[in-house]
């Protein structure tokens, strides 16, 4: 029997992690990431002629729990049709057995990454917005995401934000539940139903996996979700996962800063993030719209729903509204008196 | 909509092979053999390299303990008590040897195992060769900390060479010898300098086909090891972890 050296081992195993794609129309260019369970690669559409991003597993075989995962995955993403939602293509199987689907590939950065370019807070809140967009369609059509993080969302080009990585998943058909979860490999296992609150729309039947286990990823995933506390996750625990985003884009940091010379928030957009953070899901916002509503408010100078103001931040806030026509007035009126100053001479 | 739905990209995946754990248990003695022996063909060469190293033993008396720890592991029915749930087979195999060597030492018996139960030529003078040394030098023996990782390299190694093995004798059985030479040439001599050009000329091939004859060769050979992966696993989770280790799937 021939001995493998530690060399030809390594030749052995890269070899073997390349898809055979022989048999279906796509064209392998290069490996773009490895996630927990398999790898996402770019490949030709030869009869569309256009590159795709294709995310294969690495074990083969349909009947596994992670084949089960993958499909469910791209059938998640199949049924949310949305501008903020990268969408599949196809699924199958490779010749090797391995399942596989194809997507949309998104040339665009890692929201971690993207952020450093955007300087204005109320550029970064608009882009929160459009997250919410997302997230909050899904959960219009009773799918929960389940990972929100910055590592999740890309953006485009031209801007555009895509909600990416939809494998824990959640998702309610008939009043039962799929569930579906790609092991990242900072993910921390969790996964649990949810309470009927998700969406205001269903009724739900509680699936927890054979392996018992939960996902998520610490910092952005609702203590609910750490407690592995099954009654109590729904929309609320995506909306959590929104304020350590929103906190995220304000502070770079998805916790609130609690060391002297943390990043500090403005009072308003403090209390937008520490209502969609709340420990309790009765005290975080009902559902993404309020949550967007209050962002918007934000934006547009009025008061938000998180924060009850005292007369002076009033004061302040309607200053900074109408900081324009103040001025005009206060010029106006500044002239007026040195002009009667002038007549009184 | 069920998985079968989902579209085949090409040939089905084979069924695979039953798992020797659940085999060890057949009422069926011929099953058990040969799961028995499937088990000492992947695990006989890192158990007898680790009782070298672990336990500085001298070649005649580690092949004693490598084989008399197979006889035990068939007399004393051990795998009866793997949980896959707790551990994975080679932790667990490996555990089993510890305790074997240990409580040999304290019986002060080293018998000589004669006509052993699994007909397996065991090729100790390669295992030998492979160690690269007749004697061995207190400095060469890894840490306690890295022996577990010398383990499970000589461990995944052995997989590897069993497939390779399989891969040759496929090839043959296919009339596909060029094939397989070529994956020799390119994905095992390990020589980084070799280009898929340079064997086209070697060969008198175009450099497709090279490409062609080495996609399927690597194609069969993670297949085949990963059939006998799945046959040395107690279960799909298991299984799908080990995978993820042998190939360095987790580390990439």
């Amino acid at each position: 029997m021939k001995f493998i050296s530690d060399r030809a081992l390594e030749r052995l195993r890269d070899g073997a992690e390349i898809p055979a794609l022989g048999g279906t129309h796509y064209r392998l260019l290069e490996r773009v990431a490895r996630g927990g369970m398999g790898v996402v690669y770019t490949a030709e559409d030869e009869k569309l002629k256009r590159r795709v991003a294709l995310k294969i597993l690495d074990v083969p075989g349909m009947e596994g729990d992670l084949a089960t995962r993958l499909i469910r995955e791209a059938r998640v993403l199949a049924r949310l049709e949305h501008p903020g939602i990268v969408p599949v293509h196809d699924v199958g199987t490779l010749a090797d057995g391995r399942v596989f689907y194809t997507m949309k590939f998104v040339e665009g950065k890692r929201l971690d990454q993207y952020i450093a370019s955007v300087n204005s807070v109320p550029d970064r809140l608009r882009l929160f917005l459009r997250i919410c967009d997302a997230v909050g369609f899904a959960h219009a059509r009773g799918v929960l995401h389940r990972d929100l993080k910055p590592s999740n969302i890309m953006v485009g080009p031209f801007g555009e934000v895509l909600v990416m990585d939809w494998g824990l998943a959640k998702i309610l058909r008939e009043g039962v539940l799929h569930t579906a979860r790609e092991t990242g490999p900072e993910a921390t296992i969790l996964e649990r139903p949810m309470s009927s609150a998700a969406a205001g729309d269903t009724t739900e039947i509680s699936a927890v996996t054979e392996h018992g286990t939960v996902m998520g990823t610490p910092g952005y995933m609702s203590p609910e979700q750490s407690r592995g506390d099954v009654a109590n996750l729904d929309a609320r625990s995506d909306i959590f996962s929104l304020g350590a985003l929103l906190r995220f884009l304000l502070t770079g940091k998805p916790e609130e800063a609690s060391a002297p010379g943390g990043a500090r928030l403005e009072k308003s957009l403090g209390a937008i993030c520490a209502k969609a953070t709340a420990p309790a899901p009765a005290e975080r916002y009902p559902n993404v719209q309020e949550l967007a509503l209050d962002v918007s408010r934000y934006l547009d100078g009025l008061a938000v729903g998180a924060h009850r103001e005292s007369i002076f931040e009033k004061t302040a806030r309607f200053y900074r509204r109408y900081r324009f026509f103040i001025l005009l007035i206060a010029a106006y009126l500044v002239m007026r008196v040195l002009i009667l100053l002038f007549m009184h001479r | 909509m069920t998985n079968e739905d989902v579209q085949q990209g090409g040939d089905r995946f084979p069924p695979t092979r039953r798992s020797v754990i659940e085999a060890v248990h057949s009422i069926d003695a011929q099953e058990r053999e040969r799961a028995l022996e499937a088990l000492c063909a992947a695990y006989w060469k890192p158990v007898y390299k680790y009782i070298r190293l672990r336990w500085n033993r001298p070649a005649d008396a580690a092949q004693d303990l490598a084989q008399g720890f197979f006889m035990e592991l068939l007399e004393r029915e051990l795998l009866d008590k793997f949980d896959p749930r707790k551990s994975r087979l080679r932790t667990y195999l490996r555990i089993c040897v510890d305790s074997y060597v240990i409580n040999e030492d304290k019986a002060g018996r080293r018998l000589k195992r004669g006509g052993s139960v699994l007909h397996l030529a065991l090729d100790f003078s390669g295992a030998e060769e492979e160690l690269g040394a007749a004697v061995m030098d207190p400095a060469a023996i890894p840490s306690p900390g890295s022996l577990e990782e010398f383990f499970e390299k000589e461990w995944v190694r052995s997989l590897f060479a069993l497939a390779v093995e399989e891969l040759r004798e496929l090839c043959a059985e296919k009339e596909r010898t060029r094939t397989f030479r070529l994956f020799e040439a390119y994905d095992l001599d390990g020589n980084e300098k070799i280009s898929y050009e340079q064997l086209a000329q070697e060969y008198g091939i175009a450099a497709t086909d090279v490409t062609n004859a080495l996609a399927w060769a690597r194609r069969e050979f993670r297949r085949i090891a990963l059939e006998r992966l799945r046959e040395l696993c107690g279960s799909e989770e298991e299984f799908q972890r080990e995978a993820r280790a042998v190939f360095g799937w987790d580390a990439k």
